[in-house]
């Protein structure tokens, strides 16, 4: 069984509890709902654009401390990325849960949303990690 | 009754350090369910009803002799009011198509509780949107049980089908079914009883009870998965359509028309499971060979040291009647601020299996106001020790937690 210290660490911990990604955005130009039925977890993703690039997100919702400590993450990790770049990290994430990209230099482009990495061990948890992730994939 | 030799019937139990505590999502299976499975491959398989050979009569009568075990272990009339199905969901399916959508009009009601599993729910949505009848709710108090008041404002004339789980599995609430039974049959309706939860732990006895449909699955009851029984009485199965077609469920076939077998083939098309129900078989012998008394003794004390135990956290949440005879062996409660999937991963970390989510409730959720329980199922061979770890592992998800939580 995976040491979830690993998991449940301080940086995860902080964004799923206490998130300030976690509001409602003044002026959205896309807003994308992502749920998952088997557990309920769902959240509202919304997006504000300066032409090509994210300018600013923001997240509402519910579920559980990695759904939304992962949402809080993407969005720190997106924001100021053109969407050809968030693109390419949302790629990126997947393929880390997913164990198809193991690449330490590619990873390092995920920033912080690094720390799921070892999500990859607990396959009840995937579609917690992933659900931000493939959510935003359907908005850019 | 020692649980501690129960235990060694139970090989994943010795062969794993787990705590199992979702034998409401399944039980485990007792080796003497194992062995008779693999005795039927090693000694007697062949196709049932096929084959004029030795072999397959000897299939054929195991079959049989299963159906015949059934009937008399729920005391129905006759082993024709006896159907083989997948499960449960399908058991309640055929009903539904065969009996449901044959006989419903618009403005016939259709009256099942809050608390049932999806598949005592989606079915009739279905069975409304077919025939224009309409789907009503018998609602929860808050002490999370059925009031006789409620049962009665909900069934009226206009109700023809009542369809009620005996005991929730979210909930643990046992539902006070004669009542419904006689209520529903005193309006006209006919009642299908939702038995899944409960036969695994107390005596079923349809004959009493005067329901017209039960159903259950075997793996609930330490039977393999795949393997539901349907009790029907003779008198409805025999007016009823067959749910699917093809063969073995026939009696003559022409190029455009066919005559259909009696009672129980006709709701039995294609080869069935025949390891299934020789397995079931063998998972009621050993409730019989321990006994429902026993079962009931051995339960009453883990469940409600569990309780016990639980009620002492005062972080938690408990979702459950406080009225002790009306509650079995299920317990749903919450980490006040910690998601249960959450809490249940820190338990797999310890080797605790407890579920976690919407329990295939999701309209009992929304009106409790929650997205997801935790939930902790026991049987009889779960023991305090069992318990005992829950008790940490949740004190350890709180602490883990706790800092954080606003």
């Amino acid at each position: 069984m995976e040491d979830l210290s690993q998991i449940y660490n301080e940086l995860i911990m902080e964004h799923s509890m206490n998130s300030y990604n976690k509001k409602k955005l003044e002026k959205a130009d896309y807003q994308q709902i992502g749920h998952n039925p088997n557990c309920g977890d769902e959240i509202t993703l919304e997006l504000k654009l300066n032409g090509n690039i994210i300018e600013d997100m923001a997240f509402l919702g519910h579920g559980c401390a990695i759904s939304q400590a992962s949402t809080s993450i993407m969005i720190d990790t997106l924001k100021g990325k053109t969407l050809q770049e968030a693109k390419k990290i949302v790629q990126t994430f997947i393929g880390m849960i997913k164990r198809e990209i193991e690449d330490e230099e590619a990873l390092k482009k995920l920033e912080d949303a690094i720390a799921f990495k070892n999500v990859s061990n607990m396959p009840a948890r995937v579609k917690c990690a992933l659900l931000a992730w493939h959510t935003i994939e359907k908005l850019i | 009754m020692n649980i501690e030799e129960i235990k060694k019937d139970f090989p994943i139990l010795q062969n794993k350090e787990i705590t199992y505590l979702d034998s409401g999502a399944t039980t485990q299976k007792p080796i003497q369910v194992i062995k008779a499975v693999e005795e039927f491959y090693e000694k007697y398989n062949a196709n049932p009803h096929r084959g004029a050979y030795s072999l397959s009569i000897e299939a054929t009568e195991a079959y049989e002799n299963t159906r015949k075990k059934i009937a008399k272990f729920i005391n129905a009339k006759q082993p024709e009011e006896i159907v083989f199905s997948k499960n449960a969901t399908e058991s309640l399916n055929l009903i539904a198509y065969s009996y449901g959508i044959e006989n419903l009009k618009k403005d016939n009601e259709i009256v099942i509780s809050i608390m049932e599993h999806h598949s005592n729910l989606v079915p009739w949505q279905k069975v409304c949107k077919q025939t224009g009848a309409k789907l009503n709710y018998m609602y929860i108090n808050n002490e999370f049980e059925i009031t006789e008041e409620e049962i009665e404002s909900k069934i009226t004339d206009k109700t023809k089908i009542v369809s009620i789980t005996h005991v929730s599995n979210v909930l643990g609430t046992i539902n006070n079914i004669e009542k419904i039974i006689k209520y529903a049959h005193k309006k006209g309706a006919i009642v299908i009883v939702d038995a899944s939860q409960s036969i695994p732990h107390m005596k079923i006895d349809v004959e009493k009870l005067c329901c017209d449909f039960l159903i259950f699955s075997g793996h609930k009851m330490l039977a393999p998965l795949g393997i539901g029984v349907l009790y029907g009485k003779k008198e409805l199965l025999n007016k009823m359509t067959p749910f699917l077609m093809g063969g073995d469920m026939i009696e003559y076939v022409y190029e455009q028309e066919t005559t259909f077998a009696p009672l129980p083939n006709k709701f039995e098309a294609g080869t069935q499971n025949i390891e299934g129900v020789i397995g079931l078989g063998a998972a009621i012998d050993y409730i019989e060979n321990i006994g429902y008394d026993n079962i009931k003794k051995i339960e009453k004390e883990i469940v409600e040291y569990a309780k016990q135990e639980l009620s002492k956290l005062d972080y938690l949440e408990l979702y459950m009647t406080p009225n002790s005879s009306n509650h079995s062996g299920v317990i749903s409660f919450n980490i006040k601020g910690i998601h249960p999937h959450d809490v249940s991963s820190i338990l797999d970390s310890k080797g605790i299996c407890i579920r976690s989510g919407n329990h295939c409730a999701q309209p009992l959720m929304r009106f409790l106001g929650i997205d997801s329980t935790c939930r902790a199922s026991f049987y009889f061979y779960n023991t305090k020790d069992d318990v005992d770890k829950l008790i940490e592992g949740l004190n350890k998800a709180y602490e883990m937690f706790r800092k954080y939580i606003s």
